[in-house]
């Protein structure tokens, strides 16, 4: 096994531990942060606060780096841009959010906690992401 | 079924314990930053294991970080107990949400974990609005549900 791929290993286990501690991998207490007229639950909001205090750190550290500590440099996406592709993207994501309680991540973490519901949803989310690539292909050619 | 606060180590607080859930999602991301120079965000990763998108980091080291999230939840339920999950009662919720969960996120370039968390903590102009866009779309979808009595 290469460094990169244990490094990749050891971030996807702790960061699916960390989605079951934090409460995310239930659907509906996700979706009782997003009802705010009803019973509403923050917790959402103390994980995504827990998330962004070492992340903001590590963009920190990153300005000191001349290039990542197991790879030959950095590759990150733009910041700026913002086109009506992003705009309409998220907004279905929000929706199907809203449907579900339910996201990539905690969705995968959910195959081993719910296997077969969790699995119907990813077979689906899959099913969406080559919908996506056939309409962007359209639009580009 | 709940952990049992007298049976773990674990914080009884529920916002305790996603302050805590929330940092090792954070550390993780920030492994993958400082570590392979690259963005944790799981629908991107989940694309290139599946080969639908063809940028981004090698598709191996993508497929185990996709592979290490639900082994992490897996060695989480066989060191504390069960976690908790209150699933949709309908196939079609799933079978929708999944299929609109799946195309937003790649026509939006990120979800909760790209653009939630990697790119707010980044202040990206693309991810602060992609985030109040998606929360704010979520939230009508659940009051909408609701009201039109389709809510769980």
């Amino acid at each position: 096994m290469t460094r990169d791929i244990a490094i990749g290993l050891f971030a996807g286990i702790l960061f699916g531990a960390g989605l079951a501690l934090s409460g995310m991998a239930d659907p509906t207490r996700v979706r009782d942060f997003l009802d705010i007229l009803g019973n509403w639950d923050p917790t959402l909001l103390f994980v995504m606060g827990g998330a962004i205090v070492p992340m903001a750190i590590a963009w920190f550290v990153r300005m000191q780096l001349e290039k990542p500590l197991a790879a030959s440099r950095f590759a990150l996406p733009d910041t700026n841009p913002i086109d009506a592709r992003l705009l309409l993207g998220a907004v279905l994501f929000g929706i199907g959010w809203g449907i579900s309680g339910l996201c990539p991540g905690p969705a995968l973490v959910g195959i081993a906690l719910v296997p077969g519901s969790a699995l119907i949803f990813v077979v689906f989310m899959i099913f969406g992401m080559l919908m996506a690539r056939l309409v962007a292909r359209k639009e580009d050619s | 079924m709940t952990l049992d606060p007298d049976l773990t180590i674990l914080p009884a607080d529920v916002w305790l314990r996603g302050y805590i859930g929330g940092t090792m999602i954070g550390i993780a991301a920030a492994i993958m930053l400082l570590g392979l120079g690259r963005i944790a965000g799981v629908s991107g990763l989940l694309a290139r294991t599946m080969a639908i998108s063809q940028s981004g980091m090698r598709k191996r080291v993508a497929a185990a970080f996709i592979v290490g999230l639900p082994l992490g939840g897996l060695l989480f339920e066989l060191a504390f107990g069960p976690v908790l999950t209150r699933y949709p009662p309908s196939m079609l919720m799933l079978v929708v949400g999944g299929t609109v969960v799946g195309f937003g996120t790649r026509l939006g370039s990120g979800c909760t974990s790209g653009h939630g968390v990697c790119g707010v903590s980044r202040l990206s102009p693309r991810s602060l609005l992609a985030t109040a866009t998606f929360i704010g779309s979520g939230m009508l979808t659940v009051i909408l549900m609701k009201y039109w009595e389709l809510g769980w």
